[in-house]
């Protein structure tokens, strides 16, 4: 704890909140990754921890290093960027690969491929 | 007073980022599927990267920082690549 002393209280108040915050929100996301029963259930409760939970934590993490070194310290953006452009893509692809063996498997309970568009009439 | 309660606060909130790895973890453990742990993999990843910023707030320095950014960057490729091997592995192979 070498900062957590030195940063007045208006400052160490949003940094605790936004702390538990996003790690409530992790802390939900996981739960409910546990909890939930299929697959495509599953999917959206870790998106919880991943946008929100992550992006409070960044926040927090930025106000308390500007303040205990009197100057912006924005390098936590980087983190929100990647994050903000990675997670969309790599679930779309997870939920499209789990779409594809259930296809490929035949399970009832996933709906089949959209028809495939009729060839245009000869003219 | 102002020490006591960052404390507090970063000590809860890594506790709860433990239990939120223990759950992904066990998820990862029991499955039942290919894709439900490549999901709590991609989960793991990104509750290990919080509790590394949690680290970084309560030591004060930033050299957290970079490992948390290192986390997410192998946890993309790490999900992608799987994902792209889930959806190919079984078809073309």
């Amino acid at each position: 704890m070498t900062g957590a002393a030195e940063i007045p209280f208006w400052a160490a108040l949003p940094v605790a909140v936004l702390v538990l915050f996003g790690a409530g929100l992790g802390l939900t996301g996981s739960i409910g990754l546990l909890r939930l029963r299929g697959f495509y259930e599953r999917v959206h409760a870790p998106t919880l921890g991943t946008t929100l939970g992550i992006g409070s934590i960044l926040i927090a993490s930025m106000l308390f290093f500007s303040v205990l070194q009197t100057r912006p310290v924005l390098h936590e953006l980087l983190i929100a960027a990647f994050i903000v452009v990675t997670t969309p893509v790599t679930l779309m692809l997870l939920a499209r690969a789990a779409l594809h063996r259930d296809r490929a498997e035949s399970d009832p309970s996933v709906p089949a491929p959209a028809a495939p568009t009729a060839p245009p009439p000869p003219a | 007073m102002t020490a006591a309660l960052l404390g507090a606060a970063l000590l809860l909130a890594q506790l709860m980022l433990a239990v939120a790895m223990g759950c992904a973890a066990l998820r990862a453990l029991v499955g039942p599927r290919a894709q439900d742990r490549v999901l709590a993999l991609d989960t793991l990843y990104v509750n290990a990267a919080m509790l590394l910023l949690v680290f970084g707030i309560r030591t004060g320095t930033t050299h957290y920082f970079e490992a948390a950014l290192l986390v997410t960057l192998l946890g993309f490729v790490a999900t992608a690549a799987l994902s792209k091997f889930l959806m190919r592995g079984e078809v073309i192979e």
